[in-house]
């Protein structure tokens, strides 16, 4: 049908031609349909002419004729479509294509992106560096954004941290579920396999309200590729092998659609590593063993799809055996000696202290698109995330129990309608609905550090995008959640009374005469959050683009900020939570210049100002003596803080092979009160990289990335303990930093094609190329171990 | 798959989810490494010296422990030594001794002082709890639930460290002889009392 429109229009449109007078012209942009993203070398064919779309999306045809004509619009991710235009009647015209990324096209470089906000400061990377990262981390591969580091225990539990902030600050998408993965430890990494991903965005702030309201420090968006419209099966296998650790990886996904827009993706990954090494010695005990399964199937049509889609994954991580320590003078000696107490010959195996975690995730979704109005999104997703944490206990015996056995369960259900017909405006709105249930296993002999909970959330938001004009975009939102949390939750009667809360929360109480002396109380606390944000993008002299965003964000405490209580075996330290910390609030203003003149190169600086009202913390204030000796207390404070910073970065276009990158980032912390240092902010880094791209040479590429981490100087003060050993008061120096360091990391990679479509890669890497002896501020085995020393990395994969 | 089939699909998959949570109480954790009270006793057979350690809620509660030693020493006498460990947040209070007992292979105390020319000796096997061979070398290696004590004509006062490791390396250089050095391991225990010799 549609061809047979193609020729009859064509005869008409031509055969009217000769006789008119023509000198009509039509512009207009070349859009893609689900996201109004701009089409670039689209192509529009009308009588034996064709027209190509610039950077923007943008076309212009003169010489027209008032008559109509058949366009045929084409672009190489999109189906053709005919459209026929009456130029008597119309000069303008925007063109949307349905556009399909497709696993064998090369994604384009960042920047062309699909943004997710108008206004704030965003990054995206591509699946060219998820591949590079597939036997590592999700952690370890968002650090190539500038201004997201990592807090690390050892190599393996890696979580992010953006522009100085990590935790239940950043809310993180998982294919469009929102991870419920117990997020609010810092040694709880998040559970995603990295290699589901197709591209990963980050927005460096809580702008994306369509998201969540409480990402005080931004939102990470991880997103799977979308099926073509297309009979058509492809596939990709990328097998990957390290020296350091001695394992790899392998992960495989399969893709298989048809014209109708049924589709099924199936993917898979196994990980294994043993020991991983410092430049000097065996880090004990930090194996892992990962296992990563995804499948969905749908049906994507134009004007309505459904899918259904589930993930399982399970990792099973060692904890590096110096890391387990008895109490505060094991730690001074650790400090002390600069060498981990226990160096054992490489293993693969995987002993106490370790975690398992597992987590389930499962989502059917449903849109249909209403022609002149919008599309509307419902979905329903359910989570089960299971935590083990094994230690080593008193006994054999009791250490194959787990010391924490935490199963968190959640469902929601959202649904949004996102109004996109008019060309200026585009509205979203939706809600959200979430019940959680948390269960901590009694069975576990050690008394709960997270109570059970329920918990019970609702939300609504409006966002809205105005076009103002083909160069300035005024975006705004506004977004209302409610939670309310309502624990079972045991206090010993000596800590009720340490706390005061014998004065403050007598009323919660349930049954005063618990086994042990405790009680038992029952806190249900309601949070209103109310988060906004205004911004504006502003592109000029073809190349420059400005954001500016203020976002307000407001985020209830988790479930460990408020209830926390007791020794934390693995970590060896006293913490303890607080029932009256209330929501924290954050003022965040961003702005970002850039320059993306693709033909030398382009710069980006994005300074920012984040104010947090309440900002929660965790720091060490004193020690408590037990008959294990003195274990350091950790506490969780409010205060008043500041975050200034700056993400910067350069690249060039050198020569046609020639390419350097340079970023810098900049991010400082302090307590607005009296100054002090804030605890856990990222030191300054700055990285450059020299790339050599041969297309010729089989799309070589070769690259010499050097990263330079500087010293922390701004930490809160050290705090001083009584050392049983020494029998005197000695300064802990929990808080100092290590030195700065200097990391070289190389990587090349070559592709061959197989056949017409199919192509190979190869590349090879290695990390700390100059083996430097090194540890991280950030990374919570600084005290015990150094960390990772040279690696090499040898990957395969394979389009098919 | 139309809209109603794909509601009624998804209702169903919400109830049957949701079905499953349940309502019921917390339970309390019946904590299984608490130690509550430490008592070292040394008698020369007519005095009994006790040293006492007492922390009511345990490692994880915020009491501070007390630490009490009934009396002074007496100069150049020996002492038999024994301890005893108690949970008392369990009523019968539990041995924990019982337990160091079933894997003594695991466990070994040590006594630490520099002070008054006291020395110490080990008293006891692992054979002699877990039920093993002692005419075999590789089960006779201290554990230290029981020792002796000698006091020298030296008076004052002291300080005197009971710690107690589990998965020592009996086997390292010193260790059975009471030398912590190179035990290796992770306290379970780790005290000191202050005693004096008169």
């Amino acid at each position: 049908m549609k061809r047979l429109t193609l020729i009859l229009v064509l005869l008409l449109g031509t055969t009217i031609l000769s006789a008119q007078e023509c000198d009509k012209t039509l512009t207009g942009k070349v859009i893609d349909f689900h996201d109004g993203a701009p089409l670039k070398e689209a192509t529009i064919t009308f009588n034996n002419k064709t027209i190509v779309t610039d950077n923007n999306g943008r076309y212009t045809i003169n010489d027209l004729c008032a008559v109509s004509y058949a366009f045929t619009v084409s672009h190489v991710d999109c189906n053709s479509q005919v459209f026929t235009i009456d130029l008597s009647k119309v000069t303008t015209k925007d063109f949307y294509l349905e556009h399909h990324l497709n696993e064998l096209q090369e994604v384009q470089v960042s920047g062309e992106n699909l943004s997710k906000t108008s206004s704030s400061q965003e990054e995206t990377i591509n699946k060219n560096i998820i591949e590079r990262y597939s036997n590592a981390s999700l952690g370890d591969a968002l650090k190539e954004i500038t201004g997201v580091s990592s807090l690390n225990t050892g190599s393996t539990i890696v979580k992010p941290i953006i522009q100085g902030l990590s935790g239940s600050r950043i809310l993180m998408m998982n294919n469009g579920v929102r991870m419920q993965d117990m997020e609010w430890g810092d040694e709880h990494a998040p559970n995603v396999d990295i290699n589901v991903a197709n591209s990963v965005t980050v927005v460096k702030g809580a702008s994306a309200l369509k998201y969540g309201g409480d990402a005080i420090g931004g939102v990470i968006i991880i997103e799977t590729n979308r099926a073509p419209a297309k009979d058509t099966l492809f596939g990709k296998t990328v097998l990957s092998g390290s020296t350091n650790g001695r394992g790899g990886s392998l992960t495989s996904k399969l893709t298989k659609a048809y014209e109708s827009g049924m589709f099924l993706k199936v993917q898979g990954t196994l990980k294994r590593f043993g020991d991983v090494e410092a430049p000097d010695y065996v880090l004990s005990n930090t194996g892992i063993f990962e296992k990563g399964f995804s499948a969905s199937f749908g049906l994507n049509k134009f004007t309505y799809g459904w899918d259904a889609f589930y993930s399982f994954y399970n990792n099973e991580i060692g904890v590096l055996s110096a890391s387990h320590i008895g109490n505060v003078d094991d730690l001074i000696t650790s400090i002390n000696s600069g060498q981990p107490d226990i160096i054992r010959d490489f293993t693969y195996d995987i002993d106490n202290p370790k975690q398992e975690v597992t987590h389930h995730l499962g989502r059917i979704r449903y849109f249909k698109r209403f022609e002149q109005l919008g599309k509307w999104t419902t979905q329903y997703d359910f989570q089960l995330n299971n935590r083990l944490e094994f230690d080593i206990r008193r006994t054999q015996e009791l250490s194959k129990i787990p010391a924490i056995d935490l199963e968190l369960t959640t469902h929601s259900l959202t649904s949004d309608f996102e109004f996109d017909s008019n060309e200026k405006y585009k509205f979203t709105t939706g809600a959200l609905f979430r019940y959680q249930e948390n269960f901590a296993n009694p069975l576990t002999g050690v008394r709960r550090l997270i109570p059970d909970y329920n918990k019970y959330d609702a939300g609504i938001f409006f966002t809205a995008e105005y076009d103002l004009n083909e160069n300035i975009i005024l975006d705004a939102g506004i977004r209302y959640d409610f939670n309310q949390i309502d624990a079972q939750k045991f206090y010993l009667d000596s800590r009720w009374e340490a706390r005061g809360y014998n004065q403050d929360f007598s009323d919660i109480i349930v049954d005063e005469n618990i086994i042990g002396s405790q009680l038992l109380t029952n806190p249900v606390f309601d949070y209103h959050n109310v988060s906004g944000t205004v911004g504006i993008q502003y592109k000029f002299d073809n190349d420059y683009e400005f954001r500016f965003n203020y976002a307000l964000s407001q985020r209830a405490p988790n479930p460990s900020e408020l209830f926390s209580d007791g020794l934390h075996h693995s970590a060896a330290r006293i913490e303890l939570g607080d029932l009256r910390i209330d929501q924290e609030t954050s003022h965040k203003i961003s702005l970002s210049l850039q320059n993306n003149n693709q033909k030398w190169g382009g710069w980006e600086i994005a300074p920012y100002a984040n104010l947090i009202q309440d900002y929660i913390l965790l720091e060490p204030i004193a020690t408590e003596l037990t008959i294990r000796g003195a274990f350091p207390v950790w506490q969780y404070r409010q205060t008043d803080a500041r975050l200034l910073g700056v993400d910067a970065k350069v690249f060039a276009n050198w020569h046609t092979n020639w390419r350097t990158d340079h970023n810098f980032s900049l991010v400082k912390g302090l307590e607005s009160d009296d100054k002090q240092a804030l605890i856990n902010i990222p030191a300054p880094n700055f990285n450059n990289k020299i790339t050599f791209t041969k297309t010729e040479w089989f799309d070589l590429k070769v690259s010499l990335e050097s990263q330079y981490h500087f010293k922390q100087n701004e930490f809160p003060s050290n705090i001083t303990v009584f050392s049983p050993d020494s029998g005197q008061d000695v300064v802990l120096e929990v808080n100092t930093p290590p030195s700065a360091y200097h990391l070289l990391n190389f990587d090349t990679n070559i592709k061959f094609m197989i056949g017409q479509k199919n192509t190979l890669n190869f590349g090879l890497a290695i990390n700390n190329l100059a083996n430097t002896t090194y540890r991280n501020y950030l990374n919570r085995q600084r005290y015990f171990a150094d960390d990772l020393g040279r690696n090499f990395l040898l990957r395969i994969s394979i389009n098919y | 798959m139309n809209l109603r089939k794909f509601l009624a699909i998804f209702s169903m998959g919400a109830l049957i989810l949701t079905s499953c949570s349940s309502d019921d109480d917390s339970a309390p954790v019946s904590e299984e490494e608490v130690i509550t009270t430490m008592e070292v006793m040394l008698t020369d057979g007519t005095d009994t010296v006790k040293l006492r350690f007492f922390d009511a809620d345990g490692a994880d509660g915020p009491t501070a422990p007390t630490s009490t030693v009934s009396g002074a020493l007496k100069a150049s006498t020996t002492y038999t030594g024994s301890i005893l460990i108690l949970n008392a947040t369990e009523s019968p209070a539990e041995e924990v001794n019982e337990e160091i007992k079933e894997e003594a292979a695991e466990h070994q105390f040590f006594y630490i002082t520099n002070d008054l020319g006291i020395t110490t000796t080990y008293t006891d096997k692992e054979c002699d709890y877990n039920g093993t061979s002692c005419s075999d070398a590789a089960n006779t290696a201290p554990v230290g639930l029981t020792f002796s004590l000698v006091t020298t004509d030296a008076t004052g006062n002291g300080m005197l460290r009971f710690v107690l490791r589990h998965e020592p390396n009996k086997d390292a250089a010193g260790v059975s002889g009471g030398d912590i050095t190179n035990a290796g391991g992770d306290p379970d225990i780790d005290w000191t009392f202050d005693i004096s010799v008169e």
